[in-house]
Parts: structure tokens; sequence; C-alpha cells
């Protein structure tokens, strides 16, 4: 599809012996929001930092345009960054901050003035041009970051976790603020986060991942309907995951129950997991040939209620409109295109899942 | 009220340590001996119109100036290398830096003669390979190379100590910004490390303006500094009024110094950074 303006080829970092990412393989196109998602720990902020410059690999290349870049400085790369921790100048107004990138390049001072008066209106903080950054909020502080970095028009914009400061409300509109700009300046956007929901709405492409290596990627859609592996579903939103055994093409079986599905190709009587989003549980009153259980919790999400069915020892989380009161027995059904099936993956994210694997070995 | 009564060790300290001996000195500037008692006046002053006092005045100030230059102009990259470092001999360095601090300013500045001097030690390692010997000593160039010598520790320090806290994560955000080093120290490490060196400028230009034991000693009383001046009128002319007089203006014009240093100081630091004076 699109060029890709920068590429990841094994790239391989090691802190004093721990390492940190293991073979990452990854090319960014241009023009595309790009999210890299991932719990604490797993790596985004060292792959950025590469990405930026202030990190060499110590294996792998990285190429920009085609070239090769690992021993290209930070300043010599049209690339800018929104840290994690901001790093506003302490000593610099607003506007100096914002301005810092132009008038190290000596662009007019016109052009300047007028820039930096289009940037605090774009990240809504007009009047704080000359406000003391120090005395500003986390989340005022924050915006004028990717203030700062935006002015510049980069070829790549990275932005480390950038709306972590700010309360719920303020953090929407700023997604939706940050993904209009991002469609309509054209700037590529390799975004951080741990939070998946913001991966989903925002990006393009997400980039899932964890312990150093990637686990997925692929097109929002992708990631939350066909998650690769346990890890993936795990992450991307509260799902059921259970150990399950792939009778044979079109029908797996979990919970004590064969059920009808869409997949093949699994073999026969292979093991495998079997994702349910909570959404795909459907409640019925007890019936013969469906798996029952009883309703553990029940909570009210605002829409719809949350609740906890314990099915033949496993935790099912289900979603209705419906409130069945703990206590009550239910039985529930699944559709055939809702049951995703996964390989096993050899990295286990939970226990659930090393408890489930003893399950599959011994039967 | 308490907090007042905790502030009242500060004041009697302040009043027996500060104002009663400044009182003594000004009450001294301000007064002349009849022959039977003393009485208001103030020949004193009109005596330091003498372009021979002037001119020690400002012999004094112009080395202290030329000092504290050279003490910024070398500390500053001691200071910023120190700082930068991530070397684990660090500590062992800054030690070994202020171990000169802790050793008798006479000392340590008789050491400086017994190098310098005709019959030193680089005098006589220059007549060993059989060239001419120079002449270090009793000169401007020797009370200013004692001066820096004796006072470069406190500019590195408070300096030091400010470039500690600079946040690696600024020279960056500087550098993802188009900044190359060059550009990123003027930018962001030199207005951050201001306090420090005003901080540093403190503590050593008052000292070198008023110094009266590197001028007898380096200068050998060739080169006779404010210092000196004040100290033969308490010690040989036996003239306290007079040297008293000369102590307050030099007070005052370093108040003056201090005033407009520390305002560049308050401007140019938002609360951060560091500072030791104060
Ligand atoms: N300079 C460093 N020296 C040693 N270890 C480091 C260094 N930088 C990062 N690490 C380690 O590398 C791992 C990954 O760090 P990284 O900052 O990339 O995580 P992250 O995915 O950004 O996490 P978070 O979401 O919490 O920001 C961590 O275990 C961290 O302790
Ligand atoms: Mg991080």
């Amino acid at each position: 599809m699109g060029e890709h303006i920068l590429e990841l080829s094994g790239i391989y970092k090691t802190f004093d012996g721990m390492d940190v990412l293991n073979g990452i393989d990854l090319y960014i196109e241009k023009n595309e929001f790009l999210t890299l998602l991932g719990p604490s720990g797993c790596g985004k902020t060292t792959l950025l930092r590469i990405i930026g410059g202030f990190l060499t690999p110590t294996e792998g290349d990285i190429f920009y345009k085609g070239k090769r870049i690992n021993d290209v400085p930070p300043h010599k790369r049209n690339i800018n960054t929104v840290f994690q921790r901001y790093a506003l100048f302490p000593k610099m107004t607003v506007g100096e901050n914002i301005a810092f990138g132009p008038n190290i390049k000596k662009w007019d001072k016109k052009k300047i003035d007028r820039d930096v008066d289009e940037m605090l209106e774009l990240v809504s903080l007009r009047g704080f041009r000359d406000r003391d950054v120090t005395t500003l909020s986390g989340g005022q502080q924050q915006r004028v970051a990717v203030a700062r970095a935006l002015i510049n028009k980069p070829d790549i914009l990275l932005l480390d976790e950038p709306l972590g400061a700010l309360d719920l409300k303020l953090r929407k509109e700023m997604q939706i603020e940050l993904k209009r700009i991002q469609q309509e300046s054209g700037i590529t956007f390799a975004y951080v986060t741990h939070d998946q929901e913001e991966a989903l709405t925002m990006s393009d492409t997400i980039v899932v991942m964890n312990g150093g290596r990637i686990q997925q990627i692929g097109t929002p859609q992708d990631i939350y309907n066909e998650p690769k592996n346990a890890f993936v579903a795990d992450f991307i939103g509260d799902s059921n995951i259970l150990c399950a055994t792939m009778v044979r093409d079109l029908e797996v079986s979990f919970l004590g129950r064969s059920f009808e599905c869409i997949d093949r190709g699994f073999g026969e009587n292979t093991p495998v997991d079997v994702v349910l989003r909570p959404e795909d549980v459907v409640l019925n009153p007890v019936c013969e040939g469906s798996p029952c259980g009883e309703v553990v919790s029940s909570i009210f999400k605002g829409v719809h209620y949350e609740m906890r069915i314990d099915v033949e020892g496993e935790t099912i989380i289900a979603q209705s409109t419906i409130n069945c009161p703990p206590g009550s027995r239910v039985s529930i059904s699944v559709l055939p295109e809702n049951i995703q099936v996964m390989h096993k993956s050899e990295m286990s994210p939970d226990r659930r899942i090393k408890a489930c694997d003893k399950v599959n070995l011994e039967a | 009220m308490k907090r007042n009564a905790c502030l009242i060790p500060l004041y009697v300290w302040t009043a027996v340590f500060v104002l009663f001996p400044l009182a003594i000195v000004v009450y001294f500037a301000f007064t002349r001996d009849t022959g039977n008692g003393v009485a208001l006046s103030f020949e004193s002053f009109t005596r330091l119109s003498d372009p021979m006092y002037l001119g020690v005045i400002l012999k004094s100030f112009k080395i202290a100036i030329i000092s504290t230059l050279i003490c910024i102009f070398v500390g500053y990259p001691v200071a910023y290398i120190l700082a930068r470092s991530k070397s684990k001999m660090k500590l062992v360095i800054v030690i070994l830096m202020l171990l000169p601090m802790w050793m008798n300013f006479l000392l340590r500045t008789y050491s400086w003669l017994s190098i310098l001097e005709n019959t030193g030690l680089v005098n006589t390692l220059l007549a060993a390979v059989g060239l001419p010997k120079i002449r270090f000593l009793y000169n401007e160039g020797a009370v200013i190379l004692g001066t820096v010598y004796n006072y470069l520790p406190f500019m590195i320090m408070p300096i030091y100590i400010t470039l500690l806290k600079l946040d690696e994560s600024h020279l960056e955000a500087a550098a993802d910004l188009g900044a190359n080093p060059v550009q990123a120290f003027l930018r962001v490490t030199l207005p951050f490390s201001v306090p420090g060196i005003l901080s540093g400028v403190s503590m050593v230009f008052v000292p070198s303006v008023t110094t009266f034991v590197i001028s007898q000693l380096m200068g050998g009383g060739k080169v006779p500094l404010i210092g000196d001046v004040i100290e033969q009128q308490y010690r040989v002319v036996n003239d306290w009024h007079f040297g008293s007089a000369l102590s307050v203006v030099i007070m005052v014009i370093v108040l003056v110094f201090m005033y407009f240093i520390n305002r560049g100081d308050v401007e140019s630091n938002n609360g951060n950074g560091g500072r030791l004076l104060r």
C-alpha cells in the first residue's frame, strides 16, 4: 500500500544484560496512525527512543525512507517527540517552549509568531502564551508538549502516552483532536499507550507488544475480532479465554460441551484457546444441551449489566441489558461466528491459562 | 506568638555578631580623635579622595573582577565535565578538588610561594634544563593567580551542584527539536546554570576584593590592595577611624554589586536551580 517511511529490522536492545527488546520487525507507513500497545515495562518507550535516536539498538537496523539511520543523531532526524514526562524547558514561557524548534531552525520571526498562535489554538491553550510552564497543570503541560513537537511539522511524530495525565473527558477530547490533527496534517504518528480503548479508537494500525516482542500487528478490527493469541485477547478488552479442543473443522469443544464454529484447518482433537467477548455471550433460561451456571455477581455498568457466571468451575463474564441477579441459574450460548479460535500461545500471559494448559495435558 | 519566640535566638545572634561589630565600625568611621576625646567628623572620608587611595580601590576591584572572570572560565568547564561525567571516579575527583578548601588558607598560599619563587620548584626545573629563570612572584599576575587558586573551588561547587540538577530529558528535548550540542548548551544548559554562576560570583568576588593575605604573600607588598591598606590602618598606623571609613566604603560598594547580582539571579531563576547563598 503506502510508502514505508520507517523500517525496523531485527531490533534487539539489552540494558545491563537485561533483554528489553527481542527482535522487533516493523514498518511504519507514510501518513498512518500507528499505535504501540502493551503493558507497562514491555519496551514501548525504549522502542520509541530508538526511533527518535536517543538510544542505539544493541542489534538491528533502522531505515528512514530506505536509508539506514542507526548513527544519525536526534537533531538531524526529521522526527519529533512528545515525551512521556513532557520535558518542557522550565525557564521558558509556553510560547518560548513552542517556538524553540522554529527558533533553532531560524524561521522567519513573523511566521514563528503566527504558527505559535495557531498551535496554541490547536491545543486549546489560547491566552497561555506568556505563562511560565512550571505553573501549568499536568494536562496543560502535556498539550504544550504536543504543540512544541507539532509546530515543526515533522515527517513522523512520536508520542509517548501523551494523554496519560488528563482526566477522562479531556482525554477523549484530545483523542479526537489528535486524530483530527493527524488526518489534516498528514503527519505520520507513532503513538504509545497502554490503554486498549485509546488504541482501538485512534489507530490505523495497532502493534501489540509484550515482553519486548511484537504479539500482533493489525487494524483495530483485526486485533479486536481476531486476536492471534491469548495475550492479545486478554489485553484487548475483557474477554473470556477458555481452553478448548478443536474436535474437527467447524466443531470446537469447551465447558464440557461441543459448539459449532466457523474455523477450520486446526486439525483434529487439537488443544486450542477460545475467546468469547462478554457482549457475545448470550444468557438464556436454563435448558438442556447448553452449559449452565450460577450467576456469582452482577454489576450495573451504565448501559449494561456485567455478570460473572460460574460454569463448570470456569468464570465466564457476560454483558447484557437484562439483569440476572446473583444466585440465579442461567444457561449460555454463543453464535458460531462469535467464537474466536486461536492457536495456543507459547507465552501464557497469566496463571489462568497455565492452569488450563494443565487440564489440557491431563485430558 | 510561638513562631516569634523561636526567632529570638536569631535576633540575639544577629545583634551580637552582626549589628554590634558593624555599629562599632560605623562609629569609628564617623568620628575623629581630638586628643582629649572623640568628636563627630567626616575627615576620614575626605582623606579618601586622595588619588592614592582611589587607585588602590580601583586596583582591588580590577584584580577581583579579573580573578572572578578567570574562575568562571576555568571553573565552568570543570564543573560541567564533572556534573555530566558518569565515571565512578567522579566522587573522588570532587573530593580532591575540595581538599585544598579544607587546608589552611595560609598554608595553601605558602605552598605556591615555594613552587614559584626564584629558588622554587618551577625555576629550579627551568634552570636544570638550561632555561632562564622567570620572575613569577610579586606582581599583579601573582596576586591574581593566588586569588584564583584559593577561590576556584568556591566557583566550581555551586555551578557543579546546579548542573547536577539539570534534567537530561531537557537536553534530549532540545536535540529532538533540532538543536545541535552547542545550541542545546547555549539555550538550555547555560541559562539553567546561571544561578550557580551567580552564587559562585558572590562567593569569589567578595573575598577577593578584600583579601590582604594573598596580596602580601604573592604580591610581596608590591601590589597593595584595599585589604592591605585597611589592615595597615588597624595594625601599623593605628588609625582605626580611617580604617573603618575604608571598610564602610568597600562594604557599600560590595553591597551595590551584590544587589545587582542578586537581581539578575531572581530574574533568571523562578524558584528552581540552585543557589548556595541567600
Ligand atoms: N536506561 C535504562 N537502563 C536500564 N533499564 C532500562 C532503561 N530504560 C528502560 N529500562 C528497562 O526496560 C524495560 C522497558 O522499559 P520501557 O520504558 O521501554 O517500558 P514501557 O513499555 O515504556 O513502560 P511504561 O508503559 O511503564 O512506560 C523496563 O523493564 C525498564 O526497567
Ligand atoms: Mg514508557
